[in-house]
């Protein structure tokens, strides 16, 4: 089991209190964090005009979008010529029950999966294991959340919120390391390698998402830092590919753009150690692939996003860049965001894609707005603006206090005398500071911070009295 | 353009902003009917509320540049981005295209102090301090990702013979004030005020100093909560004390 998201139930501002009073979790974060983000500087900044690469990544993103029907079919033609299967999933519900029905067909109990956020957000694995099979998670962070029965707390590195003395004894605790297993990162990788060998080797099923698919060759393109999704790939003689429907590139050289970009904005690589391409089944005479290929096209929700205001977050080519600098992340972690996709771009994502929930759309309000990711995008996704644009949704929809007390602010401050007698009020009445700690707004401020008092002379007083 | 929160919790950063815009040679006017930018309702999504409030400092604002003003000043980056950023996208949303040229046209020539100051460095008389003080710079996010506001506020403290920037760790990251985001998720608040607060000690500035009173304030109200109260300073203040006839008193 990969854990349950929380968003349901709770608030955002319980998970993200919990989270904060949690130090070892904001100390291991934002170690992570900061790590990302300078390797992704000092990756950028070996380019001669990285913003240069931005706009042209942003670009092609605009022209794969513009175009994405047309370069899906040929995507799905060239599956097809190539010996694979095609599976158009219009939601998640079709996208589990077909690859749980490939899994059924082949009677196989034992899957490999290679790490993949889109059947995070389809939960696929909850349903294969119902179905009876038996899902490892293969990418080291996502067994680790796997075995702790979590969910993914960042899109790249699924157990950053985990230090290795947490990891050592979960490894004890869980599945049966030594104790006297030493807390060093390579004595820890090497235990998991020992376990997940025999996991690629055994494995019936292999699964995986995809980073980019390219249309001109029906291929698929995994990066990982392991080499899990090589053997994922390799071994098994079934391969099956989530894809969400909008990681398309038309071409190899729209693709080379974006992988370069990718590995840079992630985690600062020039390119990720193992960059895995799939294209149809395995041939003759190849030595190795999988014999029968399965490529589910993922929509839940993305078609939707295609024609509308918010079509530009499409565009994200999930590198988790916008994360390692977002400075609400960085003390909250990942599992506070409450769905899939934590971050700014989880913030974005979750009122669009999990809008069945009524609790996703406050997560439009999970940002001070201050810019940081728009600025670490290697797409320029325009963030900010479509969090004002969420913001703005939601305040349709918003209950009557809120909306009233806007109201009558603006009534008040539309005009000069009357936002003097607000304001006067408040500075005649300095009384009101102490009972502000009475007043919910004054409570949450007020819990932690001081209450800034009104001036015993407003400005507009010194300037009229003669400044 | 005073700006509400200057107005009404800190007048004497506005009062130290008209010394020094005087000092540096400006004729200083202020349009009594403005109220507020309006950018707490834009931020949190009721742009209608914000324009109503927006277009009261907009005709202010207007006014003055009809008779004869050259610029609007603002002492708070992230007022002044709303006027000139946002003010646009703000009417345009509304479906108001002619408050949104008239915005255009008054946020063409508005500009955060700092920025405006800075290409009138010759313009001030010499700026200096009794005794050396070290500078914590807080940079804060609107007028630096926005309006790319980045030296003009170090540049001008390097003005002040007496006053060093120091260096310290995440500078330019958010103090976690965000507007409501202060008051919807307090606990994120203050835990990024906190972090602000923690890198902070570890280089002791006599000051801190920012462009933006709302984080000032945010980190200020934090600190003396903690009982380790920061000596927090717009940077009007620290010019301002600076200024020839007010060389005895600190910033």
């Amino acid at each position: 089991m990969s854990g349950h998201h929380q968003l349901s139930g709770t608030s955002l501002r319980n998970r993200t209190a919990e989270a904060v009073a949690d130090e070892r979790l904001r100390t291991n974060v934002a170690r992570a964090v900061d790590r990302f983000a300078t390797h992704r500087r000092e990756g950028l900044a070996e380019l001669e005009d990285p913003d240069a690469l931005r706009r042209a990544a942003r670009a092609v993103k605009q022209l794969v979008l513009a175009d994405l029907p047309g370069l899906l079919e040929r995507f799905a033609d060239e599956v097809l010529a190539r010996g694979g299967h095609v599976c158009w999933a219009p939601t998640a519900e079709d996208a589990r029950s077909y690859v749980v029905d490939v899994v059924r067909r082949h009677g196989a109990s034992r899957v490999a999966k290679s790490k993949s956020m889109a059947t995070e957000e389809i939960d696929l694995n909850a349903a294969l294991e119902s179905a009876g099979a038996q899902v490892v998670e293969t990418d080291l962070g996502e067994w680790i959340i796997q075995l702790a029965d979590e969910t993914p707390s960042h899109i790249i590195a699924p157990a950053l919120h985990r230090d290795r003395h947490q990891i050592h004894d979960l490894f004890v605790d869980a599945v049966g390391a030594e104790p006297a297993l030493g807390t060093e990162p390579t004595e820890l990788v090497g235990f998991a390698r020992g376990r997940l060998r025999e996991v690629f080797l055994a494995a019936e099923v292999g699964i995986t998402g995809a980073n980019v698919a390219v249309a001109d060759t029906g291929s698929i393109v995994l990066v990982t830092n392991e080499g899990n999704g090589r053997l994922v790939t390799a071994l098994p003689p079934v391969h099956v590919v989530v894809l969400g429907m909008e990681r398309l590139a038309a071409d190899w050289a729209q693709a080379e753009l974006l992988l370069s970009l990718l590995a840079r904005s992630a985690t600062g690589q020039r390119l990720s150690s193992y960059t895995n391409i799939v294209t149809g089944t395995r041939g003759d005479g190849e030595v190795d692939g999988a014999t029968e290929l399965h490529v589910v096209i993922l929509d839940n929700g993305r078609s939707d996003l295609l024609a509308g205001e918010y079509h530009e977050m499409l565009a994200c080519i999930r590198c988790g860049a916008c994360l390692n600098v977002c400075p609400v992340y960085r003390q909250v972690g990942g599992h506070a965001y409450g769905w899939v996709y934590p971050g700014p771009m989880g913030s974005v994502l979750t009122p669009l894609l999990a809008h069945d929930q009524p609790e996703a759309a406050e997560l439009a309000g999970a940002s001070t707005l201050c810019g940081a990711c728009m600025d670490a995008c290697p797409v320029q996704i325009p963030l900010q603006d479509l969090l004002l644009s969420l913001r703005r949704r939601k305040a349709e929809a918003a209950g009557t206090t809120e909306r009233a007390a806007w109201t009558a602010w603006a009534a008040a401050w539309s005009d000069a005398r009357r936002y003097g007698a607000t304001t006067r009020l408040a500075t005649w009445g300095r009384m009101v500071a102490p009972l502000a700690g009475r007043l919910p707004v004054g409570r949450s401020w007020g819990a932690g911070r001081t209450v800034p008092r009104p001036a015993e002379r407003r400005f507009r007083d010194i300037w009229r009295e003669g400044l | 353009m005073i700006t509400c929160v200057v107005d009404v919790v800190a007048p004497e950063v506005g009062e130290a902003s008209v010394r020094v815009l005087r000092a540096a040679g400006c004729d200083v006017s202020c349009n009594l009917a403005q109220t507020c930018c309006g950018q707490p309702a834009w931020n949190a999504g009721f742009a209608r509320e914000a324009a109503r409030v927006a277009r009261a400092t907009l005709g202010a604002l207007e006014a003055e540049l009809d008779g004869g003003a050259e610029a609007v000043v603002v002492p708070a980056g992230s007022c002044a981005t709303m006027v000139r950023q946002f003010w646009p996208e703000l009417f345009d949303v509304v479906g108001d295209a002619d408050d949104a040229a008239r915005a255009r046209r008054v946020g063409a020539r508005t500009y955060e102090l700092s920025e405006f100051l800075a290409t009138r460095t010759d313009a001030l008389p010499a700026l200096r301090v009794d005794r050396p003080v070290r500078v914590a710079l807080h940079q804060s996010c609107h007028m630096l990702r926005e309006l790319r506001i980045v030296d003009q506020p170090a540049a001008l403290v390097e003005a002040v013979d007496g006053c060093a920037p120091v260096v310290w760790d995440g500078a330019d990251r958010c103090c976690g004030f965000g507007g409501t985001f202060s008051v919807k998720l307090p606990e994120a608040s203050v835990a990024m005020a906190d972090e602000k607060l923690r890198a902070l000690a570890v280089v002791e500035p006599d000051v801190v100093v920012g462009c933006d009173t709302s984080c000032l304030m945010h980190l200020q109200t934090r600190s003396d909560a903690t009982g380790a109260p920061l000596h927090v300073r717009h940077l009007a203040e620290v010019l301002a004390a600076a200024l020839p006839d007010d060389a005895e008193a600190r910033p």
